[in-house]
């Protein structure tokens, strides 16, 4: 098949016939051929795509160490509320109506580049970062929680953490038919 | 004057050398592919733009799926061998090598104690009926999971002398309080660092 007789034959003038002599090659081509099909298959079918892993850091509340007064203006906290949906608000809770916003480039991260761009610019460095509190409620979503925690490395935020929802930031959200 | 005569070249490429190399890759690629272990817990996991690939080995996985219900998947035969001993001494069971052995080869399960049994005893080609209800667990100091968590490290940190890497794979809707009782029963072995484990989707500009 790949190989070409070259051996001219055809030039016996009446000696004696002789047995062709049959080469010991044999043909790799297939083989080959064979070979690649397979690799070929397992890079397809291998998965490339491992899990990736996202840091979350929680903190130590079993000891109380010296904890700074941190001015309230400076603090966001988001409510993690039903149906895909996040409330938040600056400063204390109850003094101002939460914001209701989605997840996603023109929700939640606008509204935490605005404040956090608002704060730095009201208060003195080194101190003007903002500090946002995430507050997830009973019945938003795992997905949920993850994307607020990625919004927050996107954003770069700073100081953030996983805090208890309070009673009155329950009703808030129940409030807005999102609980 | 005689002709010079070119000597016919013959056109056969010698394909022994290809056949070397083609077969030597695909040894490699079949002695190091790794078969994808079935995940009972079934959890989907949310995207996360987040680029840092988690370690091989060394890990202690907790699956939180569909309903809530919790499962432990931790690296090491020997680390699963010595947990099962010490947790079945606790309650008072003592396991058969062959069931030490299965339990060995489980990469992740859910079952309750009460269960595992049952669990380790079933035939393998039955395995995938079984129902696995997942690890009891609760926000308070001592429950099942964390038994199993604190056992598993101990046994981990006997024998390789190294405390394992958490992370916790939750699926996409499970609502939050389930992942709060991980979080807490974690927190209260003094664990705050973990890994969630995500998919990766494409990174957004930033700003």
């Amino acid at each position: 098949m790949a190989e070409l007789d070259t051996s001219g034959g055809g030039k016996h003038k009446g000696g004696k016939v002789r047995s062709k002599k049959a080469s010991t090659r044999v043909d790799l081509t297939a083989m080959v051929d064979l070979a690649f099909l397979l690799i070929t298959f397992f890079m397809f079918t291998t998965t490339l795509n491992k899990p990736k892993a996202m840091n979350l850091a929680m903190p130590d509340n079993s000891v109380i160490k010296n904890q700074l007064p941190v001015a309230e203006s400076r603090t966001m906290t988001i409510l993690l509320g039903a149906h895909n949906k996040v409330e938040w608000y600056m400063g204390l809770p109850g003094k101002s109506a939460p914001t209701v916003d989605g997840y996603g480039p023109n929700g939640l991260r606008k509204a935490l580049i605005d404040n956090g761009n608002q704060v730095a610019s009201t208060h003195a460095a080194p101190d003007n970062f903002m500090i946002v509190l995430i507050k997830p409620s009973d019945k938003s979503t795992y997905e949920n929680l993850v994307a607020t925690l990625d919004e927050m490395s996107i954003t770069a935020v700073k100081s953030y953490a996983i805090v208890k929802i309070l009673p009155i930031e329950v009703d808030a959200l129940k409030s807005q038919g999102n609980y | 004057m005689p002709r010079v005569k070119v000597a016919r070249k013959s056109t056969a490429i010698d394909m022994t050398a290809m056949c070397d190399v083609a077969f030597l890759l695909l040894t490699f690629f079949i002695l190091t592919a790794k078969p994808k272990v079935e995940d009972p817990s079934k959890a989907e996991v949310p995207p996360s733009s987040k680029e840092v690939t988690i370690p091989d080995d060394n890990v202690l996985t907790i699956s939180i799926g569909k309903g809530g219900k919790i499962f432990l998947g931790f690296s090491g035969n020997d680390v699963r061998t010595e947990t099962l001993k010490t947790m079945g001494d606790q309650v008072g069971v003592s396991f058969t090598p062959a069931e030490l052995n299965k339990f060995a080869n489980t990469e992740i399960f859910g079952v309750p104690m009460k269960q595992m049994k049952q669990f380790l005893n079933t035939p393998s080609d039955q395995m995938k009926n079984f129902e696995q209800t997942g690890i009891p667990a609760d926000t308070t100091i001592n429950n099942e999971l964390s038994n199993w968590i604190i056992t598993a490290r101990k046994a981990n940190r006997g024998i390789h002398s190294k405390d394992y890497n958490i992370a916790i794979k939750g699926d996409r809707l499970e609502q939050y309080p389930s992942v709060n009782t991980v979080i807490t029963v974690l927190g209260h072995q003094k664990l705050f660092k973990f890994d969630l484990i995500t998919t990766l989707k494409a990174a957004p500009k930033r700003h």
